[in-house]
């Protein structure tokens, strides 16, 4: 099966193994190396991982409940994780609809420079976020090549809300079309021509066979860019115009907190953050989950 | 191709759009991606040769930034190797042995894909700042890591831990143990297996995962940022050099050093792009993320 998602390709325990568990924790095999590298693995973890993140909740917790609740409820806070959640909202949707569409346009038309397009498609997870940031921040900008076009028309998109959107629609552009993509290409051509010589029309088949489909990628799809779009930083600083309380999104809260030295803000609205994209990361699972089931691949 | 107007299986409408919506979604498409991909690439080649290829010289030999340039190095030939024997050794237990936990192992390795970048970097500051008691012990025996180049290592090899296992894991369950299982039972040990079968089986795959990786380490901002207390010429990676030349209005210099970071992005995207060509078949079953 396609495993194009964050745990998708992971598979399962084979069944027939798994029916004569029960005698260990491990199944039995003649490959060596499992302690050294299991070991390897769990320490490596721990270490960069597990342990440092792990710090972080720990320093949460000596704040207390009410010394969280008092850092992450106050309004600036409040706002900016506001902000990030909502802008990362609309970027994921834009990025699903858009997503959607590349996918289409990339797996079943052909067109002068499609290949150099769909390589492209990537260039978010190669471009550093700082260079990212500059160039839609300048390209924006009143003074920019397509800011100053939008500029007459009353519509300002750098250092306002809608920059922020922007500039994460531009870091979760990827993530729809690979989800999608592999879904396209390896659908059933015979399936639309089945609905075709039913009766159906072309809008017909699109959306009642072939979005259902692709539906449950779209979703995964979605929530990856929508979990990568919360936490993003260095995209987003240069065109956001980091207003408090209006364009002032919740890492830089972060960042501005550990300059002032109070450690405890950073903490707290870090928490916040990570219990919010954990839940993110939840649903992502389940979707993933409910998509194996639905397939029948579970 | 005739204009058919009834639907039957011989015709082009039945399975395709019409020429004209064809057109248009091809044509929306492009746009997007013009107002999204392409001028803002234009833009950072454009801005970075404003001042003539002198400007753009001077802007990328300039002290500050050659030290800079060789900072990012020097952290991704520590992290990216360090990540590749994570991968490598995640990869071995997860993808050939079945056991208990396996599943919580492998949501793990891919944690620090769902933490924001600056919460990568204050957990660092957390463990190490001078107010942590770890701290003030390294403090009192003069050994820095925050606000030093160990921090922005820690932060780099933090973000960069799923890259290439992610890209093995799926690719060595998909080539199962059995060529690992005949190796052993024809008498070559643990470590002749690994070199002689597994390795030259999965060497696509590796360098695919490490090429991300490398990727990323090399422009990894927002972590390492947090991490780097800002010191030109000391603790600046290339991504930070950038904040601070477009923070000082230095925008050909600021865009010429990002030009480097773009030509980065351009090689890994076609080292990419010619791995899946060549080898797709020894990659994981499709692209992923």
């Amino acid at each position: 099966m396609s495993a194009t998602t964050a745990t998708a390709g992971y598979d399962g325990p084979d069944p027939i193994r798994s029916a004569a568990r029960g005698r260990g924790w491990k199944e039995p095999s003649i490959l060596p190396g499992f302690r050294l590298t299991l070991a390897y693995t769990l320490l490596w973890l721990g270490l960069i991982v597990l342990i440092p993140l792990g710090g972080l909740f720990v320093s949460s917790a000596a704040l207390g409940w009410e010394g969280f609740w008092h850092v992450v409820a106050e309004e600036r806070a409040l706002g900016a994780l506001r902000l990030s959640f909502v802008t990362a909202l609309v970027a994921a949707a834009i990025n699903a609809v858009t997503g959607l569409l590349l996918a289409w346009v990339l797996t079943r038309y052909s067109f002068p420079g499609r290949r150099l397009v769909d390589a492209l498609i990537d260039l978010p997870f190669a471009l550093p976020t700082a260079v990212a940031g500059i160039a839609l921040a300048t390209l924006y900008a009143p003074n920019g090549w397509v800011g100053s076009l939008l500029d007459p028309l009353g519509i300002k998109v750098a250092y306002t809300p809608l920059g922020i959107i922007v500039a994460l629609t531009f870091i979760g552009l990827p993530f729809v079309v690979r989800t999608v993509q592999p879904v396209l290409e390896e659908l059933d051509r015979e399936l639309e021509e089945a609905a075709a010589t039913l009766g159906a029309t072309r809008w017909q088949t699109i959306t009642r066979v072939i979005l259902p489909t692709v539906l449950p990628a779209l979703l995964t799809g979605f929530a990856l860019a929508l979990a990568r779009a919360v936490g993003e930083y260095g995209s987003v600083i240069f065109i956001a115009g980091n207003i408090p309380y209006v364009s002032e999104i919740a890492p830089l809260l972060i960042v501005i907190r550990l300059e002032e030295f109070d450690y405890e803000g950073a903490t707290a609205v870090a928490v916040a953050m990570l219990l919010i994209s954990f839940v993110l990361l939840f649903f992502i699972n389940a979707v993933q989950a409910w998509n194996r089931r639905r397939i029948g691949n579970g | 191709m005739a204009e058919a107007t009834t639907v039957t299986l011989s015709s082009p409408r039945a399975t395709q759009e019409r020429r004209v919506t064809r057109v248009l979604l091809i044509t929306g498409a492009l746009t997007f991606l013009a107002l999204l991909l392409f001028l803002p690439l234009a833009m950072v080649f454009a801005e970075a040769f404003r001042n003539g290829w002198e400007g753009f010289t001077a802007a990328i030999t300039e002290p500050d930034a050659l030290a800079a340039v060789r900072l990012t190095l020097v952290v991704a030939a520590i992290a990216v190797p360090l990540n590749t024997l994570f991968g490598l050794a995640a990869a071995w237990t997860v993808a050939k042995f079945d056991f208990r936990g396996k599943s919580v192992l492998v949501t793990l390795i891919d944690l620090p894909f769902s933490v924001s970048p600056v919460i990568s970097g204050l957990i660092y500051v957390l463990l190490f700042g001078s107010h942590s008691l770890l701290g003030q012990w390294l403090a009192e025996n003069n050994i820095e890591i925050i606000f030093a180049v160990p921090g922005i290592v820690l932060a780099t090899v933090f973000v960069t831990v799923p890259f290439v296992a992610r890209e093995l894991i799926p690719l060595m369950q998909e080539q199962g143990a059995e060529e690992e299982e005949a190796a052993l039972s024809l008498g070559a040990s643990g470590w002749q297996t690994f070199w002689r079968v597994t390795l030259p089986n999965i060497r696509w795959g590796l360098l695919y995962g490490v090429l991300l990786c490398n990727a990323r380490a090399m422009g990894e901002f927002g972590a390492v940022s947090v991490v780097s207390g800002h010191i030109r010429g000391m603790t600046n990676t290339t991504p930070l050099h950038v904040e601070i030349l477009y923070n000082e209005y230095n925008f050909v210099a600021a865009f010429a050093v990002a030009c480097l970071l773009a030509l980065l992005a351009f090689l890994t995207l076609g080292l990419k792009s010619l791995l899946e060509w060549r080898h797709g078949a020894e990659l994981a079953a499709s692209r992923r993320l």
